[in-house]
Parts: C-alpha cells; structure tokens; sequence
C-alpha cells in the first residue's frame, strides 16, 4: 500500500531564493487543485493587549490590496467557483485555497497579492473587527469554547499559548489600522514561507507558477517569528469552573501539558492517545462513558503536540449532573494506561488503524496537501509516510505506559468546566 | 461518473460506480425512514433506532463495528434525517467486504438489547441537550416547527425531550422492524471495485434477506400557508439572530432547479462535501446587503433537496449593537429587489458556474459520492442527480422570476427572532481555581 503513498520520488520541494518553500504532488482524476501553506507570523508576536492581532491581520489581507478591493477579489474568486482564505493560529499564519487546475492562475495571482500589497482598508477593518467581535460575545455563551479558553488559560498562565488567538473583546475593540499595517510590515516574510499545491498540474509548471507569483517578493524588515516557547510545567491540580447561564449541557475538560511533535516520545504519546481516547467509537473513554455509562453524547481525547509543548487532553459533553463522573471516568481511564500494560490485541488494533487509515486520508487533494505541510512543518522528511508504518509498529505496551506515567497524572492536573451555574461545590 | 443499477429479487435497490483515483471505497446503506414517518409520541424514533445499529448485531456484537472497522483503517457512521436513516463505511479498497457483511447482518439481525435501549436514552439526552445549548438550534427548532403545522417536518429529526424520555424498548423494536428491510433500502457503492464482482457479493449477503412492511405513506401534505407567521425567542448571550423560512417545493419538482439558481443568487453556492461547511459566498446578494452594511456578522442559506416540500432557510446573525429586525428590513428590501427585477443573466452564468465547482471538488471523495447517489435516490431517482447539471443549465432568468414570485412572498414564510439578553459567562459557584 505504502508504494502509492507520496514520496521522495513523487513530492517535487523547491526552495526559491527569497525563502520560499514550494511543495507539489501531481493527481489525476479531479478536475481541482487545492493550494495550502503558511508563514510565521502567527499570534506568538503580539502584546497579550493586543490578543487577536495576528488573526485580524491575517483576516484582513483578502479585504483590499493595491490592485483589488475586497469586492473584485471576491468577485474574481467566486465567479469562477474558487475559494481562498487566510487564518492565524500561534505560530504561523496559515492559508488555503481551491479552483478548477484551469484557475490556478488566478489562484496564486489573487494569493499574492494579498500576501504582497495588502492596504488595510480603515472601513474594511472595522467591519471585519466588527464581525469577531460579535463572534466574542457568542463564544462568552458557548460552552465548547468557553471550556477550552479557561482550559488554555489555566495550563499557560503567561505563556503564549495561554491566549486566544481570537482575543478578547476589550483586546480587539481598540486595534485599528495603524496596528495592523505595523503586524503586518513587522512580521510577513517569504523567508520560510510553506506553500503547497496539489492537483492535475505537473510539478515543474507548480514551481515556475510559484516562483513567478512570490519569487521576487522580499521584505528584509520584517522578522517572521520562529521562536518555540518555554514548556510549562505542572506541580499542582488546577481548576476552575465557568457558569454560563440558560444551558442544559455541560463541557468538562481534563488534560496535562505534554510534549512537541518532534519529542522522541511523541510516536508513543500518539498510540497511548489513540488507545485512549481514539480508536472505534472514541476509546476507552468512548468505552467507559458513552457506551457502559451513557453519560455523554461526545467524549474523546487529543494529543496537541505542536512545535512547541502542547497540551493532552480529554473533552465530554455532559449534563451537568454528571460532570463528576464524567471526571471520574476520564481519570480512571488515565489511572488505567498507567497501571497496566495494554493487551496485546488493543495496541495492534489502535496500530492498525493508524497505519490502515493513510489511505483515506491521502484519498483527496486537500488532505494530501495537508499532509505534505505537516511533514515540512515539523520536519520529518520527504519520506515519512514510507517510514510513518514502521514508526507506528515500534511503539509497544511498555512504552504506552511510560509516557502515560510520564504524562497522564490522576493527580495532578488542569480541570476545566464550562456549563450551567452549579448548586454545590465538592 | 458511470452509475449502475440494479434491483435484488427481495427489493434491494443497488446503485455501484467504479472510481480508480484511490485504493479506497466507500459502502452506504439508506433506509426510507426518518423522522419525517414519525408521529407525536414517538418524536426522535429514527434516529435512536439508527443508534441502536451501533449497538450490536448476531455477528457483530457491541463494540465490534467500530472496532473492526478502524481496525481495518476504515472510517463509519450514521446519520438520521427527516427522509432518511443511512450508515456508511470507507475502507481501503481491499477491505470493503467487511462493510458488506456489517450491513447485512445489520439490516436482519440487529439485537435492540433492553439494556442498552436504556443506556443510550441518556446518551440521546445528552445529544439533545448539547444542541440546546446553542441559540441557532432552539430557534431554528422552533422556526420550523411554526412553518409546518401538519406535516411531520414539524419536529426536529433528534426530537421532542418528552418523547426521548418515554419511548419504549417495544416501540424502537416496532420500528426496526417495519423499515429496516431490503425492499426498503438503497445499497450505494462507489470506489476501487470490480462493479460485476461487487453486484455478486451484495447479492449474495443481501439477496436472501426477508422484506419488511416499509413506512406507511405519509398522508398529512401542508395545506398552504395563509399568512406569514413570526416567532419571538429571547435567551441568554449578548448575541441576536435571524431566521426566516419560505415553503418551497420538493427535490422532484421541475421548480426545484430555479430555486437552487435563486438561492444561489440570494445567499450562495451549497457546499456538497458532507464534512465541510459551504463555501465564504462573499457575493452573494444577502452578504452584500447584511453583511456588507455591518447589520450582520453572517447570513447564510439553505435549500435541502426533500422528499416532500421543504424550506428555504435564511439564517443571519445580528451584529452587535443591531437588532434582529434591523437585519429583517434589509433583507426584505432584497427580497423586494428579487420580486421586482429580473436577475441578470451574468448572475444566473455565475451561479451554475459555482454549482458545477462546488460538483467538482465533492467528485474528489468516494464517501462524498456514495452520500450523493444515495441521498439523491431518496428525495427523487438517481437520475436526479445525473442531470442535476444539466437542469440547472437549463434554468432561464425567467423562471428564476416566477419562482422568486411563487414562493418569497410574505404570507409563504416564517420568521424568528431570538433576542440575546446579555448576562455573560462568570464563576461558577464553586469559586475560581478552587482546588480539591
């Protein structure tokens, strides 16, 4: 199966003189082309006043160029069906675009554009300042995300990754123009900028399209930031809990910071994950408090590892009656990994899933794309799903319960719950 | 893409396209049953019966579909809906049977233990209880339920809290048995097969299944609407939204097609990959008119193809600071702007251009496909979806015109309000970083 797979052979990667990374695979069979990348100029630069900087940056950049207004670029992408779109998270921007392979053209034109001469329209920014704003007030009422902010807020305190990358109303309100203009001549830079296109496009035609649309881009004032920044540890049980009026339901997360993806435990972190809060129907936490207790219509757990620590946690979607078993039930699940070995048959099968699943999700251009991003991202080399098999069958029950001793402590932990106003304490 | 059909002795419809892209295939299996055939008392029976198919069959006891399915690589699932009830597998290609075999013994043989009824009554209440969370459901919920006052599109598909805490075991186990039989389903299959080997499995796992009743027909059509009818919610949050839903007609009416170029025009392209949302539709005339002005954070639209007459929804959140009916006057006015002058022909040349690249990008995932064929057969034939383009390359400005006539006036539609009443997130309780 893995002879199909991209590889050293099939994925052409360019370096262009300016910085510019430019990674191609060719498909047949779809009349599209899916383009996706990033640079470094994520949330990780702006002051905590300033939260959602980056993101109102990013976000702008398709609201006005020197050759476009918003209107014509959205006219010239939409009349022809195609799509692009750009976002922060911490570390970089990132960005993602589809068209018929005839609009391509078009596609990397518009692209740059709004990377190269973006203009930061006053009226454009407050009405897209508007709309996240308004997006705020909305998530101050969603107990998904009111969960998960208190979360990051509890595990980072003064720490990047403790805030929204979205910001916060009294952070966004006042960012202006000015602000953006100075992000943007700061921090957007061609040097290491990750772009990749995938689709009925030969290889060659994909670099010189690149080269020609960003290749003579150069800004040498601006830094883009490839800072990692410090773990956090934890030493003791951290919680808090948010009532959000008129609800019926309940969000409760429990997680422990972990590791980064290019941590040598990582591979094992990922099996131990999978057997926890994965495989089937969401693992053994799926197991325990969906399908034997009934508590929850969602439960399963994440390994966030990024270029920098990133958090393992367990997400459930409770009534607020059973939030402290629902605690409970993900602690025991944690105690579990670390008390006894896996059964033999339970790795292999979380093994094969990982290994199996490749296919489908190299089946479409969009997640080949994805996946040629992560493999530059964090480096793990132009054969990495020729490798990615025998990484996954190395890891064995011991190691699961290492990193679970490592990581998982019942104890020790960061405890967030969004959802009705509760009546008792314990 | 070439489709196949084929009809089994026992009814079995079989529809089967090959697609080499990828070593992957997808297998659906589609019920005629959602909660479209459900009556008061038993609100919300598709779906939990859909939940209880999870829950062990003769050879595949709890636990072990989704185990062996991901054990395979593979990826499942299952959905209820107001016409539907359908469960898919995709696997590498070489594994496919085993999505056979599930679904066979499934569709005969699903056990509906006593005790697990019980325990996914909490699972479903808890579903329930999470849409109820979010303001757009529980207006919506309620839109919908004002625009149909006889016809059974009236409930939500996950249903009424009070018929989720009484149904019976008895009851889930009626309902199995009357729908889930091979004269009443759709066997879809699209991916790296052989279609003649494919047709010979399928026969041979499926042919022998005995039929089954199948729904009743449904005999409560919605007398017309005979004057626009308004809901007023008000909730928690800082945040107001609107809905508004006009009666339209069904997937098989010849009217369908213009009404697919209006919405277009109106609030943008559909997108038709099952697991992603549509596409921004920053031109769109709505998003011009609401959002463009700063009355709106978003609008959106929505024209599901049905079995029956369903609705055109327009959903749009208020900015902050404006009120639902500031958004409502500005969206009238566009209605007014569609009933008045014809759309231009530039307009109608975009809107099947979008149509067609929305086509394009869902042919990339086999899963996407076999979901299309299906759905398709329920709502209409799948010849509906083979001309699906072709019909709406036929679409004249002119008729774009009468159907905006037809159906967007007032007394056709209802709309809703949900008022935020402000009253932000604070600490619970038991107090902040209270430790244990």
């Amino acid at each position: 199966m893995t002879g199909s797979f991209p590889s050293p052979e099939s994925i052409t990667r360019a370096v262009l003189p300016n910085g510019v990374i430019v990674l191609t695979y060719e498909t047949h069979g779809s009349p599209s082309v899916v383009m996706s990348g990033h640079l470094w100029a994520g949330s990780l630069s702006e002051p905590p006043a300033q939260a959602g900087l980056a993101n109102l940056t990013a976000g702008s950049l398709t609201h006005g160029t020197e050759t476009r207004t918003f209107g014509q670029i959205n006219e010239a992408l939409e009349s022809v069906g195609a799509q692009l779109g750009f976002g922060s998270a911490t570390h970089t921007v990132g960005f993602g675009g589809k068209a018929l392979a005839e609009d391509l053209d078009l596609l990397l034109d518009i692209l740059a554009d709004c990377l190269r001469k973006p203009t930061f329209p006053d009226r454009e920014v407050a009405k897209l300042r508007g709309q996240i704003l308004t997006d705020l007030e909305r998530r101050a009422h969603d107990t998904r995300r009111m969960a998960r902010l208190t979360f990051n807020e509890l595990l980072y305190p003064d720490h990047p990754y403790g805030y929204s990358v979205n910001g916060y109303p009294e952070t966004v309100q006042g960012l202006d123009r000015q602000d953006l203009v100075r992000y943007y001549a700061d921090h957007y830079s061609p040097q290491g900028l990750v772009i990749s296109v995938v689709g009925a496009v030969p290889a060659q035609t994909v670099v010189d399209k690149v080269a020609a649309a960003l290749g003579d881009w150069e800004a040498p004032a601006a830094q883009p930031n490839r800072s990692i920044p410090p773990a956090v540890e934890l030493d003791a049980q951290r919680r808090r809990i948010v009532a959000v009026e008129g609800k019926t339901q309940a969000d409760v997360i429990v997680g422990w910071p972990a590791l980064a993806r290019n941590d040598p435990d990582f591979m094992k972190a990922y099996l131990a994950n999978t057997v926890l809060g994965v495989f089937g129907m969401m693992g053994r936490l799926g197991d325990n408090i969906r399908e034997e207790q009934g508590l929850a219509y969602y439960v399963y757990s994440r390994l966030e590892a990024g270029l920098g620590v990133g958090p393992w946690l367990a997400v459930a979607g409770v009534n607020p009656a059973n939030v402290e078993r629902a605690i409970d039930g993900i602690l025991h699940e944690a105690r579990r990994l670390r008390d006894e070995l896996v059964p033999g048959e339970e790795l292999a099968d979380s093994q094969a899933y990982l290994t199996g699943s490749m296919p489908l999700r190299l089946e479409t251009n969009e997640g080949i794309s994805a996946t040629l991003v992560e493999i530059e991202r964090h480096g793990l080399g132009l054969d990495y799903l020729q490798r990615y098999e025998g990484l996954v069958r190395s890891v064995t029950a011991q190691d699961i319960r290492e990193v679970s001793l490592a990581y998982l402590d019942p104890e020790v932990y960061v405890l967030a719950v969004a959802g009705p106003p509760v009546q008792e304490s314990r | 893409m070439a489709i196949e059909k084929h009809i089994l002795d026992n009814g079995l419809t079989v529809l089967l396209s090959e697609s080499h892209r990828a070593p992957v295939t997808t297998f659906w299996i589609w019920y005629r049953v959602g909660s479209r055939n459900e009556v008061p008392g038993i609100t919300g029976i598709a779906h939990w019966a859909e939940h209880m198919l999870f829950k062990g069959s003769q050879a595949f006891p709890k636990g072990q579909i989704d185990k062996q399915i991901a054990r395979n690589g593979g990826v499942m699932n299952g959905f209820t809906w107001m016409d539907f009830t359908t469960f898919f597998e995709t696997l590498p290609a070489d594994r496919i049977d085993l999505a056979l075999r599930i679904e066979s013994d499934r569709m005969a043989n699903a056990l509906f233990d006593p005790e697990e009824v019980a325990l996914e009554r909490t699972v479903i209440i808890s579903e329930r209880q999470g849409a109820e969370n979010q303001p757009t459901f529980l207006l919506g919920e309620e839109v919908v339920a004002a625009a149909f006052r006889v016809h059974p599109y009236h409930h939500e598909t996950i249903g009424d809290m009070c018929d989720l805490e009484t149904i019976s075991h008895e009851q889930l186990w009626r309902h199995y048995g009357s729908y889930y039989g091979p004269n009443n389903a759709i066997a879809a299959a699209v991916g790296d097969f052989d279609a003649p080997r494919m047709l010979e499995r399928i026969d041979a796992l499926f042919g022998p299944l005995m039929t089954r009743p199948g729904p009743q027909p449904i005999h409560r059509p919605e007398p017309p609407q005979r004057g626009e009818r308004r809901v007023n919610l008000a909730g928690p949050g800082s945040t107001s939204y609107l809905q508004v839903a006009y009666h339209v007609p069904a997937a098989s009416d010849p009217d369908f097609f213009p009404m697919a170029v209006l919405s277009t025009i109106l609030t943008g392209a559909s997108g038709m990959n099952l697991f992603s949302g549509s596409p921004p539709n920053r031109t769109s005339r709505l998003y011009k008119a609401l959002v463009e002005t700063e009355l709106a954070a978003s609008v959106s639209g929505g024209l599901p193809p049905t079995l029956d007459p369903y609705l055109y929804r327009i959903a749009a959140t208020a900015r902050s600071g404006k009120t639902p009916g500031q958004v409502e006057e500005a969206l009238d006015t566009e209605i007014e702007r569609v009933l008045k002058e014809p759309i231009s022909a530039e307009e109608l040349e975009t809107a099947i251009k979008q149509t067609k690249a929305q086509f394009a990008y869902s042919s990339e995932s086999v899963t996407n496909q076999g979901y299309w064929l299906g759905y398709s057969s329920v709502v209409a034939d799948i010849g509906w979806f083979e001309t699906f383009l072709s019909n709406l390359e036929a679409v004249t400005v002119d008729e774009v015109q009468r159907v905006a006539s037809a159906y967007l006036e007032p007394r056709n539609r209802t709309v809703g309000h949900y008022l935020g009443q402000a009253g932000a997130a604070g600490p619970g309780l038991s107090g902040e970083e209270a430790t244990v």
